[in-house]
This record gives C-alpha cells, sequence and structure tokens, in this order.
C-alpha cells in the first residue's frame, strides 16, 4: 500500500462572522482517492469549511491547500473549474436544458468536446443522454435533478468533488438509490471527495473519513470503522447513540 | 453624464438653422377653437402671400405657447392682450384697451423681442356664465350678484383660469367671491357640465359658439375687474425683421374682424363642426383678404357623417398619425431600454449607489408631462425631440427598477452553483442572472410601452404630432368623433402593444 497524497487540506484555519465564531483552529486531510464526509448540526461550520476549497469563502487565520497549493495563490475561477460542486438543491440553471447544463464547465473551459463529456457524465449518473439531454430542469424528479448536478460536476473530468449535503432534501428511497450509485461510481472514478452531511448513517456507509464538527471545532477526526468504536468525546458518543448506531 | 450629453446633442440638431428663406413660416395656436380659427386665418393669409406655412395647432396653453414663440420654434401665434399683460408679464390689470396694447407692445419688445401686431379688431373677456333658470330664479345679473348669492355654488373653471391672477385669485379679491367648492374642467367640457347642473358657474370665452348654445347668461363685470383681452398676432421678433413680407400678410387682418363676427365664425366651429379651414376662409373672405376661387374644402351643410363613417373617410391621415405615434413610442422606448438595461446591470454590481440612482430616476417619473414638456422648450423647442426626450426620461423608471430587481433577486442557487462551478462575475451577470431576469426585465419594458403610448397623446400639446393631435383640436372644438378618431387608435395601440410585448415576455420565461 503506498503512502495516500494529500489533495485538499487546511491547518489552523478560523473564520468569524462578526461575533460568530464559524471556524475555529480547523485542520483536516483528504488523501486522493478518499472520501471524507464532513457532519456537524446547522452552524457547526462544515459548509463554511467546504467553501473555504473553492475560495468561495475566505478564513480569517490558516492556510488551505489544494494538491499542495495554497489556494490563495490560486485564480479561484481556475480552481473552481478544476474542482467539482454539487449543492444540496442541484442548483441547476433553470433556463438551460439538462444538456447544457451539464456542459456548463467544459464550455467554460472551451473544449470542443464538450456534448461528448456532457453525454459520458450524464451516463455514468445512469441518466440516458438522449431521454434527459433536452429536458428543463423543472420537468426532472428530486432525484432526477440531484443526478443532473452529479454529472454537472464531473463533466470537465474533475479529480476531486465538493458536495454540500447532496441528498438532503430527497426521500429515503431515493436517498438509498443515490447514495449506492454515488459510492459505487466514486470508487470506480477514484473520486476525491469532500461531502458535507447531517447524516450520521449516510456519512459512515459512503466516507472513508469522517470529521465531526461542533461549534467551527473538530471533534473528532477519524476513519469510520474508528469513529463507531472509539468516539473521542462524550459528543460524538451522544451522537452515535442518537442515531442509534450501536458499538461493533 | 451620458444624458446631459445627449441632451447637448439634441439641442445642437433642433436648433441648427436651415438655408434662409426656404423655411416655412411656424403658426402655432392654443388649444381652444377660436385660437385655432385664427391661427389658420394667420396659415392662409401667408399662404395668400406666397409664403409656405407650418402648422403647430394646440399648443399646450399660454406658458407653452409663448415659449414656442419666444425661442423661434414657432414664428406667429394669436395672443390676447390681457393674457399678456396678466399672465405672461406678470402686471396689475389696465382697464383701458389702448393703454394695455401701448404697454405690451413695448414691454414685449423690451424684455422678449417680440412684437404684437395691430389688434384683430375685437376682444374675447372672460364671460362668467351661470344658467339662465338660475339666474332668473336667484335674480342674478352681475358679478356682484354672484359674489353675494354664490357661495354654495359650484364652479367649474379651466386650469388656466384657477392659476392665472386675473382669473380665480384675482376675482376673489376683486369681488370676494368664495364658491363652495371648485372643480378643475377642460374649456371642451365646461359648458356640457355647466348645462348639465354638473356646476353651476364658468368662466368663457366671451366670443365663445357654445354661450349661446346653452341657455346661458353672461354676468357683467359690474366692477371692471376683467381688463381688456383684445385678440392681436404675437410675432418673433426675429421672424418679424427677416420678413417684412410677412408683417404686411399678417397685418392686413387688423381692425378686421368683430365680435359678432367671431361669435358667428366660433359657433361655426364649435357648434355646427364645420372644418376650421372651412371657416378661416370664408372669414377671409367676408373681409376681402382672399380670391373666392380657393378650391373648395368640404361643402357647408352637409350631414354630419356617422363615427364609424368619419373614421373611416380620415383613414389616411389616422394611419399617418398613428405611424408617427409609433414612431414617437418606438425611439424614446428604444432609447430607455439602451441606457436603463445595461445601468440596471451596472446598478447589481454597485449596489450601494443603486437605491439612490434609481429613485432620481424615480422622481423623473413624477414631474408632470405637461410640466416636463414646458421646461423643455427653452433646450428644444417644440416638435419631435422634446417629446422624445420627455417619453424617454419617463420610459426609465420602470425598466431600470426591473432590471435591477430581476437580476439581484434571480434564483440564489442558480447563480450560487454558477459562481462555484466557476463563472466569473460577468458570466453570471450574463448567462445566469439576466436570463432569468429576463421576463420581469421584459414586464418593465411593457409597463413602459404601454405608459408611453397613453402620454404620446400629450406630446400634441408641444407640437409633436401623433395620435394627440385630433384629441388635443377635438377637445379645443368641441368635436368628439375627432377626439375618439385620435383616442380609439391610441387605446387600440396601447392594446397591441401590451398583448405583443405580453407575448415576447412569455417567450422569455426560462425553463418554458
Amino acid at each position: 500500500m503506498t503512502v495516500p497524497s494529500t489533495v485538499l487540506a487546511t491547518s489552523e484555519v478560523s473564520k468569524h462572522y462578526d461575533s460568530l465564531v464559524a471556524l475555529d483552529r480547523v485542520s483536516v486531510e483528504v488523501a486522493k482517492g478518499e472520501c471524507h464526509a464532513l457532519i456537524g448540526e446547522s452552524g457547526s461550520g462544515k459548509t463554511t469549511l467546504l467553501r473555504c476549497f473553492n475560495r468561495l469563502t475566505s478564513p480569517d487565520n490558516g492556510t488551505v491547500t489544494f494538491e499542495g497549493a495554497d489556494v490563495t495563490g490560486l485564480d479561484p475561477v481556475a480552481l473552481r473549474r478544476r474542482i467539482g460542486y454539487v449543492p444540496q438543491d442541484g442548483g441547476l440553471l433553470p433556463h438551460w436544458q439538462v444538456g447544457r447544463n451539464v456542459e456548463l464547465v467544459p464550455w467554460l473551459e472551451g473544449h470542443d468536446d464538450r456534448t461528448d463529456r456532457a453525454n459520458r457524465a450524464l451516463e455514468l449518473v445512469g441518466l440516458d443522454p438522449t431521454t434527459f439531454g433536452r429536458r428543463w430542469p423543472r420537468e426532472l424528479s428530486g432525484g432526477q435533478r440531484q443526478r443532473v448536478a452529479v454529472a454537472r460536476a464531473l463533466a470537465a473530468g474533475p479529480d476531486v468533488i465538493l458536495m454540500d449535503e447532496p441528498f438532503g432534501a430527497l426521500d429515503a428511497i431515493t436517498r438509498a438509490d443515490l447514495q449506492e450509485s454515488f459510492d459505487t461510481m466514486r470508487r470506480d472514478l477514484r473520486l476525491t471527495c469532500m461531502l458535507v452531511t447531517h447524516d450520521l448513517h449516510e456519512a459512515l456507509a459512503l466516507a472513508d473519513r469522517v470529521t465531526v464538527l461542533r461549534e467551527g471545532r473538530v471533534e473528532q477526526s477519524a476513519s469510520s470503522n474508528e469513529l463507531r468504536r472509539a468516539p473521542a468525546t462524550e459528543y460524538v458518543r451522544a451522537l452515535l447513540h442518537r442515531a442509534r448506531i450501536v458499538h461493533p | 453624464m451620458k444624458v446631459l450629453g445627449a441632451g447637448f446633442l439634441l439641442l445642437l440638431l433642433a436648433q441648427s438653422p436651415g438655408p434662409p428663406g426656404s423655411r416655412p413660416v411656424v403658426v402655432g395656436s392654443k388649444p381652444f377653437g377660436e385660437s385655432y380659427l385664427l391661427a389658420e386665418m394667420f396659415a392662409q393669409v401667408l399662404e395668400a402671400g406666397g409664403f409656405t406655412v407650418e402648422r403647430r395647432l394646440g399648443l399646450g396653453a399660454t406658458e407653452i405657447a409663448f415659449q414656442a414663440l419666444r425661442t423661434g420654434a414657432v414664428d406667429v401665434y394669436p395672443e390676447y392682450t390681457g393674457t399678456g399683460l396678466l399672465a405672461i408679464l406678470g402686471e396689475q390689470p389696465v382697464m383701458d384697451a389702448r393703454s394695455v396694447f401701448a404697454h405690451v407692445s413695448r414691454e414685449f419688445r423690451r424684455r422678449y423681442d417680440a412684437r404684437w401686431l395691430p389688434p384683430l379688431g375685437f376682444e374675447n373677456t372672460y364671460a362668467i356664465a351661470v344658467r339662465t333658470d338660475v339666474a332668473v330664479s336667484q335674480g342674478l345679473r352681475t358679478l356682484s350678484d354672484l359674489a353675494r348669492d354664490g357661495s354654495d355654488f359650484v364652479a367649474g373653471f379651466t386650469p388656466d383660469f384657477i392659476g392665472r391672477p386675473d382669473g380665480l385669485p384675482g376675482l376673489i379679491d376683486a369681488y370676494g367671491f368664495r364658491p363652495a367648492e371648485v372643480r378643475s374642467l377642460l374649456p371642451a367640457i365646461k359648458y356640457q357640465a355647466l348645462a348639465a347642473g354638473e356646476v353651476d358657474v364658468i368662466d368663457g370665452y366671451s366670443t365663445d359658439g357654445l354661450i349661446a348654445r346653452y341657455d346661458l347668461r353672461v354676468l357683467e363685470d359690474d366692477r371692471g375687474f376683467f381688463p381688456p383681452y383684445e385678440a392681436a398676432a404675437l410675432v418673433n421678433g426675429a421672424f418679424a425683421d427677416a420678413n417684412p413680407d410677412a408683417i404686411i400678410a399678417l397685418t392686413g387682418l387688423s381692425g378686421r374682424l368683430s365680435e359678432d363676427r367671431m361669435r358667428e365664425f366660433n359657433r361655426r366651429v364649435e357648434v355646427d363642426r364645420e372644418s376650421v379651414a372651412l371657416v378661416a376662409r370664408d372669414a377671409l373672405r367676408s373681409v376681402g383678404l382672399v380670391e373666392r376661387d380657393i378650391a373648395e374644402v368640404s361643402r357647408p351643410g352637409a350631414p354630419r357623417p356617422g363615427l364609424a363613417r368619419y373614421l373611416w373617410d380620415r383613414r389616411g391621415t389616422i394611419a399617418s398619425l398613428a405611424v408617427r405615434h409609433v414612431f414617437l413610442v418606438g425611439v424614446s422606448l428604444l432609447a430607455a431600454i439602451a441606457l436603463a438595461v445595461p445601468l440596471g446591470l451596472l446598478l447589481e454590481r454597485k449596489r450601494q449607489s443603486a437605491e439612490s440612482v434609481i429613485r432620481g430616476a424615480g422622481l423623473l417619473q413624477t414631474v408632470p408631462s405637461i410640466a416636463l414638456l414646458a421646461f423643455m422648450i427653452p433646450l428644444l423647442g417644440i416638435g419631435v425631440w422634446p417629446a422624445l426626450v420627455a417619453l424617454f426620461s419617463y420610459s426609465i423608471y420602470p425598466i431600470l427598477r426591473n432590471t435591477f430587481t430581476g437580476v439581484r433577486e434571480a434564483d440564489p442557487s442558480a447563480v450560487a452553483a454558477g459562481t462555484a462551478l466557476g463563472m466569473t462575475p460577468r458570466q453570471v451577470l450574463l448567462y445566469v442572472r439576466l436570463p432569468l431576469a429576463a421576463p420581469v426585465v421584459m414586464a418593465g419594458i411593457r409597463t413602459a410601452a404601454v405608459i408611453n403610448v397613453g402620454t404620446a397623446t400629450l406630446a400634441a400639446f408641444i407640437g409633436a404630432g401623433g395620435l394627440g393631435d385630433p384629441i388635443v383640436a377635438g377637445l379645443a372644438l368641441s368635436n368628439t368623433p375627432m377626439i375618439l378618431s385620435g383616442a380609439l387608435p391610441a387605446a387600440l395601440l396601447a392594446l397591441i402593444v401590451d398583448g405583443t410585448l405580453a407575448a415576447v415576455e412569455r417567450r422569455l420565461t426560462p425553463g418554458r
């Protein structure tokens, strides 16, 4: 087994909104090919942390690196095009058909084969390009919309994908379905992925590592098994208990 | 700054003089029957003298017509000496007609370089009128009687009269007349309102053709409050100096028209609805100023056609007025879109200054249209340019407000996703915010367009033409079919514009 190289990392990152502490000296590392879940309650800082990686948020202190480079030295627009992004509600552009939505990043990058890339990405998430390519976003179900959002994030072939509660707004059956196909897909593609969720089951099922955030601080950062086996704090223990996840 | 620059450019265009001698003589009038008739007489006299004449009839009111004359946009229009003294010079009433004329002649030449030609021969003073049955039952004969017994009267006065020092304010001072209520009435409807009992007393003109038609009593001005209002041609000084032949032709009318004759001619226009051109020609013939063999315009006494027939007969004229109307609305609207949409997008990026800029545009909206048009005469003269600028000014606010609101409130999750996936702020604006805002922007354009179709009818007051022309003239001449020949097409045009733009708006709705 080779030593995994770090793709995403933060070191001692802090962020304040006026008097509110969103992040307090947070350090995390995501290895290549790893799926890393950020879990916590609303306001725990997990989305803020995610947004630091593609510079949608700038931390007050600490450093954020992407493939070893400090992101403050990178052009934010270029950086974002190299990192896939899936928001909770899909964020599809309602005035563009599915095909054009998925082509977005290849188009921004000026790729001639953007339609092929988009079609491949749609197939990857289990949607037939000929059926879905010309549909409008409002003609899709919630699950289909999230699949399109994932396809859009992958169309330009990024190595890294950031997901902000991507399955949070779906019904339980659809969610399980999407979780399963995502898990298969990201392993096939060896995607590095950071997943924000408030669902501990989802985190433990999909992620190799889990970081638990509480009021901007890291409670525990560990592999899924380790977290399950040895919760580091009372808070994590309570979290596991509430989710009815029993010790193995 | 852009607006100022554009205004300056327009100014240059509007004032560039044509080659000398080739320019037609511009004859103006105010928007009431006698003014149309006198102006038409001026025009025909000039034409008989070999001049080419451009008619700019029905100009706003005293303020607009006089501004137009001062600035040279109009060369001559009929005015009244008393109006000149009180409303334009703002001086105290003088009772002797000769002194008034001598005074206004001197002062207009000195202050405005404008010339009064010798009066036409009749006075047209205010005639405060009540219904005869009311006069008889209450024993009203004089204005003093009215002041004593009329405190429970509802007065229907023209806006001009209500505001002028020689109008209601003076009447209150001189007689202590305080009606229970004062309603503002257009000249065209005041007689009908009085006859129908909607109001009890009105300000007529002593030569109005309509006084005789309704059973009215004119109350005697027993304290001699109203000064003499002798009708005369008022001429721009530079024009007068450069065109002595025109002055000679116009002066041919001086002293030739008696009050009885004018009342008769006015009656033919206002009551019998004969064409102004025809009555003017007869009037000139009766004083021997034009030959008898001018082609018939229309036969007097011909049976009045029905409205449909009237509109059909005038279809060519109406169509060309409608084309002019569409031109006014279209050009001003396109200019407003060209300014307001980019400005709205810019303000989305500079939100701190957005509210104040938009409020500024909104302030423009609150200036009454007639006032805005009057403001612009010194800058742009009369005609198409000031009308375009006024309509442009009114169109900015709805388009700007909707563009700004539309792009600002465009689907936040789509905007966030666009940014997160690597769109530049400019790309987010052009490819996400603007298309999502398109229906809202379009709704603003639609609002502006429909308002413009209506407002453009007022452009007739400054000689810009369009469907307002027959409305203004019809109101002045109490000619309902004429009013409708402008109002109906204008209403139809508004519906068509609204429907068309609504269809465009639907097509622009994202993700149909």
